[in-house]
């Protein structure tokens, strides 16, 4: 690959695929772009083409911009909590030497192949449903009242389903990570006098701490732009409305595609910035 | 501090028997060297011992307290490692200080024992560095480091300088001497490494199949091998073994003559062979001899240098003062 031929004919190859991925992101970037500058509601049959930042200035000033993006970030935050201390833990019990390991590890990836809308569907109607949700069956066996998970804490319940479908990605690559640390590391530590957890703490976690990193950074480009659990579930009421929720209210909602692209751009560019804030903690970890 | 007695240990993994029965006392200050082909179960025995494999039977001892079921932290044994196994995001510094950092050391004694292992394996300047920024002997260096702070009763060694180039394996070899003669504390050490064995051990545990073959002092074991087994072993290049008539002359079933005791000559001797291949390395010449009618194939050793060219008839003529004779079951006759 180092020749100055292949390098050439390595670039010739990739192009195709550079276009047709650049026209297929560009064009509808543009587009937002383009609407977020103008007061377009199709359904009053108003069009003008350019009003300055008028919508962006809407935007960001109403109340339910700041509201939706601490819901966003409450969400990504619990998400990542619950899917790297999971993943951790199912990690390490994974790679443990136990009967029928092939299929638990099958198992244990599953969730992952299911679509979101279908999971969010199943935990809503299986799980939370308050007449019939088999939660509800365990709070009654236990002698507790039955309780509306998705309308008394709809945050906690929605995070609960995405860090479900999420925790066998956290847990394949800490595995792979955990699988790549040299026994003899482990051997040494326990005959320098470390007990279990001094082990995890010293020995473990830092040989995690890449593939952690690597987690967080995949996970959050992706959890920022949950959607179907939200539209499935809560319907983004009860302070679930994250700002790719809001977006998404503003334009089919109240059918104000200037705002609602106006709405895109912003988030478009605050995931720019965690993404490269993220890059270079990456970075600095895969650099040392 | 530092003596280790195996009662009767017994290691089996699943159904397969790696270790036979086996007994062994390493006394204080000694430093023991276990010798065998791959996979005979040396670093099993060795991770026995330290506590890293429980054992199937038997017991372990040391100094005089039964240690069978203690786990390794608390049977006061280091280890060095192969792959050294340093923590990769440690310095050196708290890579030494880590096992006095678990036993709760304060950080002046901490201090000041780093900086005097530092001091005595020339690690001085490489305190901040980290495991990925040193040489292969500068790692090992850390590890022994590692193992010294704890003031250990036995230092457990496994093939430690396997990894390191054939100079460097014999400046290493002399610092842990060295280092044995400063701290007189008993080590134990793996090796296939025959010369490793020979120039460090004061007791060589010869183990073949899990089985001790031979248990003594490099030199017991190079002039009174036990069997043909630990023979055949000790010495390189390796002692001619010669069944069959010749062998019967001496009242045994196989002979041995190690290839230093073997004279040579071009014009008359007692046995006649052909010149295969000679390997002169200066000070020495081996001699591969073929068609004695005896073995295979005889080695000769030779010190200086002989002209011998391909297809020479040579003549060989053993020294009987140092002929082994070994009987059916493959034992020395005295
Ligand atoms: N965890 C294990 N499970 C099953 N068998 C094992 C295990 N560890 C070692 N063995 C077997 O035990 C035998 C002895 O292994 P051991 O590692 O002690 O050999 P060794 O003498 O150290 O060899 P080498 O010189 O190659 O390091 C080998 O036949 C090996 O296959
Ligand atoms: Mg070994």
């Amino acid at each position: 690959m180092a020749t100055a031929h292949s390098k050439s004919a390595a670039r010739l190859m990739i192009a195709p695929a550079v276009f047709v991925l650049l026209v297929w992101m560009l064009i509808p970037l543009c587009m937002t772009l383009y609407f977020s500058f103008a007061d377009y509601r199709p359904m009053r049959g108003v069009f003008e083409t350019w009003i300055g930042f008028e919508n962006f200035i809407r935007f960001l000033t109403s109340s339910s911009f700041l509201s939706s993006l601490v819901t966003t970030l409450q969400m990504v935050g619990g998400i990542l909590v619950i899917t790297i201390a999971g993943g951790v833990l199912m990690a390490l019990l994974l790679d443990q030497p136990m009967f029928g390991q092939g299929i638990v590890r099958i198992l244990v990836i599953a969730p992952f192949f299911v679509m979101p809308t279908v999971s969010a569907l199943v935990w809503k109607n299986m799980f939370f449903n308050v007449d019939n949700g088999l939660f509800s069956y365990l709070f009654q066996g236990l002698g507790f009242p039955p309780y509306d998970f998705l309308s008394q804490s709809p945050l906690l319940s929605i995070i609960v389903i995405v860090a479900w479908q999420w925790l066998p990605f956290a847990t394949l690559i800490l595995l792979t990570a955990v699988q790549s640390l040299d026994s003899e590391q482990l051997e040494a530590a326990e005959m320098d006098g470390a007990p279990a957890l001094a082990r995890f703490r010293f020995i473990i976690l830092p040989h995690l701490s890449r593939a952690i990193t690597v987690v967080i950074l995949i996970q959050t480009i992706f959890l920022l732009s949950i959607f179907a659990e939200i539209f499935v579930t809560t319907n983004g009421a009860f302070g679930t409305r994250t700002l790719t929720y809001l977006v998404y209210q503003r334009v089919l909602e109240s059918q104000n595609i200037g705002l609602g692209s106006a709405g895109g751009i912003v988030a478009v560019i605050l995931a720019n910035v965690i993404a490269i804030f993220l890059m270079r903690i990456v970075g600095k970890n895969l650099d040392n | 501090m530092g003596q280790i007695n195996l009662n009767q240990v017994t290691k089996s993994f699943g159904d397969v028997q790696v270790i036979p029965p086996l007994d062994l006392q390493i006394n204080e200050g000694e430093f023991v060297v276990f010798v065998g082909p791959s996979g005979c179960g040396k670093s099993t025995l060795l991770r026995l011992i330290a506590g890293l494999e429980d054992t199937t039977s038997g017991h372990i001892n040391i100094d005089g307290k039964d240690a069978t079921t203690l786990p390794p932290s608390k049977r006061g044994l280091a280890m060095v490692f192969q792959s050294y196994a340093l923590y990769p995001h440690m310095s050196v510094r708290k890579n030494i200080a880590f096992p006095m950092r678990m036993a709760g050391l304060d950080e002046a004694t901490q201090k000041a024992k780093i900086e005097a292992a530092a001091k005595a394996l020339n690690l001085t300047d490489y305190l901040d560095r980290k495991p990925g920024q040193l040489s292969g002997g500068q790692r090992q260096r850390v590890a022994i480091g590692r193992a010294i702070v704890r003031e250990p009763a036995a230092f457990l060694f496994d093939e430690p300088l396997s990894n390191l180039d054939a100079a460097l394996r014999v400046g290493m070899r002399l610092e842990i001497m060295e280092l044995h003669k400063k701290l007189e504390t008993t080590m134990i050490y793996v090796t296939h490494d025959q010369v490793e064995a020979m120039t460090m051990a004061d007791k060589i545990v010869v183990l073949q199949a899990g089985v001790i073959e031979q248990v003594g002092s490099p030199l017991e074991l190079y002039h009174a091998p036990r069997n043909k087994f630990v023979a055949g072993f000790i010495g390189s290049p390796r002692m001619n073994l010669i069944e069959g008539p010749e062998a019967q002359k001496h009242g045994a079933a196989t002979i041995g003559i190690r290839p230093e005791h073997l004279g040579v000559s071009k014009t008359a001797g007692l046995w006649q062979g052909k010149v295969g291949v000679a390997e002169h390395l200066g000070s020495d010449t081996f001699i591969h001899v073929h068609q004695t009618g005896l073995a295979d194939m005889m080695t000769v050793r030779i010190t200086g240098d002989i002209e011998a060219r391909h297809g020479d008839t040579i003549y060989l003529t053993p020294d009987m003062d140092q002929l082994h004779r070994f009987d059916a079951a493959g034992l020395r006759i005295e």
